[in-house]
Formats: structure tokens, C-alpha cells, sequence
């Protein structure tokens, strides 16, 4: 589980984050939504220590990381996987060089079993034949997928996905959820989703914590968010036709 | 301002610095990289070193016969003014200032590509030391391989005068290879030497610290790579005077 606590960030005196609290439950696919802006990618960055709020708390089970020493962070970091929303494979490595990475830098295994391990996440994000193909030759789901399977590689306890699912067509980005959502529950990963991605709202949104301009506008999961009265979340998630259409339904027959 | 910035930038590069040099994660992955970047920075830098070294070496060789033509110098000055030059500025100040062009511009786009695309941060939350991770084996690499490349220019440049001599007649090869070797003084060569190391230093940290402080997008990253060639070759100026009064006064 992680805690947050009253985190502020400001940059040059405009303040993004305005006493955020939040928290991220073990087993179950966290989603922070918000408009583009909203301030999203940067509680992300916070939490995960790329970038140093201004105050506030962010308690990995308990630990703050606000207040460890490097060598802390350091070793907090082993537990953490993070996807990011350009993917950040390395371009000078194979598929099967990325996802070993992690393996070669931090765990002293022999390289057979490195191989192993790299092998069983790759197959387990449906890349078995892709593992020699560099990231420039593959296409962006599948680049996705590959940094799906290297931020799991060391069994993560935290797995942190900024926008897992832009610049996809609808139906990858599915693909992509589930598979997040698998993973989060197969191995009782704490996950934490930053989306604007209405489908990922509605179809794996366990808990969902609403940022609006930097504020914390509205927590809740993918049931509540029908008959939320929130004016804010209500324009931002029911924006389209379609949605509105959706919402209608779910009121007069009580689900989809 | 410009002060107050100058003084920012130098603080942010001493940090990076030791951010830098720390001991590596994985020493076989160190050894690895460093291997990997002799081979980029270095070995691949030979031809661009050999091209040069044979032209500057033969328009020397010229130039110095031009100015030398009086019946009062000896014919073989040419020779031995050609050699002077080469071992003390050709094959250290000017050929790093070249090779910053080269080398500079390509760990600064390397490096500020990987910012931008968040490869950099991938490798932080993994707990890697980026800084460490990514420059360390470059710098290693290019300061070990720079003497190489030095005395490499030096030989070429010689060869360079060498084919002036024997392919024309403005001067004997007996007199050009005679005032290659009179008077020689073997300091200038550790002289020499000693530059380059320092000039391959600032060329390598430098260019990593422009690349690595990268904001933004492609354009920063080809601004990033631009102002690692100017101030590595700025600061090669600077360290030229410095070293030159100290190592030969
Ligand atoms: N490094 C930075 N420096 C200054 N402002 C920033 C920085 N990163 C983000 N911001 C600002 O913070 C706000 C939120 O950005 P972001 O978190 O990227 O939004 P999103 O919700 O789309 O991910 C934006 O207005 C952006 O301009
Ligand atoms: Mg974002």
C-alpha cells in the first residue's frame, strides 16, 4: 500500500500539486485521471522520487520516502517497476537485452537463469519471437508491451504506468489494460495508473482518484463514478456522446 | 546573470561529477561499456585522425618551406619547425579541438536523447546511477585511447611532410627527415601527450554534462550537442594556455 499525504510540488512558485492525498491499495489497478495538465505525470514523478515535492508524505508500506538516505531509495527502487509513456526502452539493445537489463544489473544470477527470467516475462507479455528485434523495429504496443516486461523482470512490489496506453488504437490499448490488470492481480503488485483513457476508467478502475488542476477532486472506483455528482469529473469523464449514452443506460438498467 | 549562471553551470558540473565517478553498479558491465565506447569514441575517430594528420602534416611541410626560403636558414629547418609544430599544438590542442567536433557532439546527442526519452529516468527508478552508468565509461575510454590517437596524428603528420618531400622538389627528403630528427627534444612529446589527457577529459565530461542536463525535446538535444562542441573547445583553449606555462616555462 502507498500512502500520500499533503504532497504539494510547485515549479518557479506555480504550484501543480496542491495537498494531494491519496491511497494506492496492494492487488488492485490504482488509476489517477485528469485532463492533459491536470498535474498527473508529475504526482507520478513524485511518488516514485524522480522529482522532490515541496512537502507532503509518500509512504511505501510505512517507509517514507521523503526521509530515507539514498542508500534507501536505492534499495526501495529494486522493488519498483515504472512504465513510461514513451516506453524508454534503450534503443541500443535487443528486446531480450532490455528486459534482462534489470536481471544483469541487480541480481547475481547466472546468466542461463537471467535468460530464463527474461524469457518467461517476455512470453508473458506475448512477445515470444520478438526477443531479438531491437525497439526501432517493433511497433509501439509492442514497445509497450516490452516495457511491461521489463518493469516486471525483478518482481516488483510497485508498478507505476504513466499513460500506459497513448498513442494506441483502441483495441491495443485494451490488450495493454488487461495485461496490466492480469499482472496486478496475479502477483499482488500495488499498481498505479496515470490515464486519460476513458475505456482504461471504466474497464479497470479498481480505485480511482480523480486529479483536477492539481487538486484531489474525487476517489472512488468504476461504479461510483455513474452516479458521482461531481461536476468536474462528470464534465471530464462523460464528455463524449458515447459516454453520456453509456451513463443513461447504466441508470435505467443499473449496469452494462 | 551571466555570472550567477556560470557559476550555477559549474556547480551542477562539479556534482555531476562525483555523481560520476563513484564505483559502478556491476564491474562487468562497466568493463563492458567501456570496451563498447573505445571502440565509438576511439577506434572510429582513426580515419578522421589519419585524413587529417596527412594534410596538416604535407601543408606544413609547405607552409614552412615558403617562409623559411631565405639563404640564410638551413634547408632543413623546415623539417624541424614541421616537427615542432605537430608535437606541441597539431597533434594535441588541434586535433582535441577537431575531435570535440566529433566526439563532443556525438556523447552530447547520445546522452540528451536518452533524457528526453526517458531513458535516463528509466534507468534512476531501476536504482542505476545514470550519471555514473552512462559517463564513466566513456570518459575512461576516451582519455586511455586519446594518447593513442595523439601519437597516431604524430606519425601521420610526419608522413604527411614526408610525401611533400619525396613527391615534389621543394626540399630533399634526406634535408626534411634530417631536421625531423636534430634537436629533438623529448619532453615535447610528453608535453604532447600530457594536453591531450586533459583536452580528452573536458571533451568526454563536459559533452555528457550538456547531454545529460537536456530539457525539452529534439531541438534541445541538437542545441545540447551544439554548446558541448563550444564549450569543450572553449575550455581546450583555456586549459592550453594554463598547461603551456606550466609544463614548458
Ligand atoms: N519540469 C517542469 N517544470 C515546470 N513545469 C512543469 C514541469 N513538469 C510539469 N510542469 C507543469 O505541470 C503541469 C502538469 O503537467 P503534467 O503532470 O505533465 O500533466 P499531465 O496530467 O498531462 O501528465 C503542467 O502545467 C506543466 O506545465
Ligand atoms: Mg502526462
Amino acid at each position: 500500500m502507498i500512502e500520500v499525504k499533503k504532497l504539494r510540488k510547485s515549479f518557479d512558485g506555480r504550484t501543480v500539486l496542491h495537498d494531494i492525498d491519496a491511497t494506492f491499495y496492494t492487488g488492485k489497478t490504482n488509476l489517477i485521471i485528469g485532463q492533459s495538465g491536470s498535474g498527473k505525470t508529475v504526482l507520478v514523478k513524485s511518488l516514485v522520487g524522480l522529482l522532490r515535492p515541496d512537502k507532503g508524505e509518500i509512504l511505501f508500506d510505512g517507509r517514507n520516502l521523503l526521509t530515507m538516505t539514498s542508500q534507501e531509495v536505492k534499495e526501495l527502487r529494486k522493488e519498483i517497476g515504472m512504465l513510461f509513456q514513451g516506453s524508454a526502452l534503450f534503443d541500443s539493445e535487443t528486446v531480450l537485452g532490455n528486459v534482462m537489463f534489470p536481471l544483469t544489473m541487480f541480481t547475481s544470477m547466472s546468466r542461463a537463469e537471467m535468460l530464463d527470467r527474461a524469457m518467461f516475462c517476455i512470453e508473458r507479455v506475448n512477445l515470444k519471437g520478438a526477443e531479438n528485434k531491437y525497439p526501432s523495429e517493433i511497433s509501439g504496443g509492442m514497445q509497450k508491451r516490452v516495457a511491461i516486461a521489463r518493469a516486471i523482470a525483478l518482481n516488483p512490489k510497485y508498478l507505476f504506468c504513466d499513460e500506459p496506453n497513448s498513442g494506441l488504437d483502441p483495441k491495443t490499448s485494451i490488450v495493454i489494460d488487461e495485461l496490466l490488470s492480469d499482472i496486478t492481480h496475479e502477483y499482488g503488485i500495488t499498481t498505479v495508473i496515470n490515464t486519460h483513457d476513458m475505456n482504461s476508467v471504466l474497464g479497470i478502475g479498481e480505485n480511482i482518484i480523480f486529479i483536477n488542476k492539481g487538486h484531489r477532486e474525487w476517489v472512488g472506483d468504476m461504479s461510483q463514478i455513474y452516479t458521482t455528482s461531481n461536476e468536474a469529473l462528470n464534465d471530464f469523464v462523460f464528455a463524449t456522446r458515447l459516454f453520456q449514452d453509456v451513463r443513461a443506460y447504466v441508470a435505467k438498467h443499473g449496469k452494462i | 546573470m551571466i555570472l550567477t549562471n556560470s557559476l550555477a553551470n559549474f556547480g551542477r558540473y562539479c556534482m555531476f561529477l562525483t555523481r560520476t565517478f563513484s564505483i559502478p553498479d556491476r564491474w562487468s558491465v562497466f568493463g563492458k561499456r567501456t570496451i563498447q565506447e573505445v571502440s565509438k569514441l576511439g577506434i572510429d575517430s582513426i580515419p578522421l585522425v589519419i585524413i587529417i594528420s596527412l594534410f596538416i602534416g604535407a601543408v606544413c611541410t609547405i607552409q614552412m618551406q615558403l617562409n623559411v626560403s631565405s639563404p640564410l636558414i638551413p634547408s632543413y629547418s623546415v623539417g624541424l619547425a614541421t616537427r615542432e609544430i605537430i608535437l606541441l599544438e597539431f597533434s594535441n590542442s588541434i586535433l582535441c579541438l577537431i575531435l570535440a567536433g566529433k566526439v563532443g557532439s556525438n556523447i552530447a546527442s547520445e546522452i540528451g536523447t536518452m533524457r528526453v526519452t526517458e531513458q535516463i529516468d528509466a534507468l534512476e527508478i531501476m536504482g542505476v546511477n545514470s550519471a555514473n552508468y552512462l559517463t564513466l565509461p566513456k570518459i575512461v575510454a576516451f582519455v586511455f585511447f586519446m594518447p593513442v590517437l595523439s601519437v597516431l596524428c604524430m606519425g601521420t603528420a610526419f608522413i604527411g611532410g614526408w610525401c611533400v618531400a619525396a613527391f615534389t622538389d621543394i626540399i630533399p627528403v634526406s634535408r626534411y627527415v634530417y631536421g625531423l630528427q636534430t634537436m629533438f627534444t623529448e619532453w615535447y612529446v610528453w608535453y604532447g601527450l600530457i594536453k591531450s589527457l586533459v583536452f580528452a577529459f573536458l571533451i568526454a565530461s563536459i559533452s555528457s554534462y550538456c547531454g545529460y542536463y537536456v530539457k525539452g525535446g529534439a531541438l534541445q538535444v541538437g542545441k545540447a550537442s551544439t554548446d558541448a562542441v563550444v564549450s569543450s573547445s572553449i575550455f581546450i583553449l583555456l586549459f592550453d594556455v594554463i598547461l603551456t606555462k606550466l609544463l614548458l616555462q
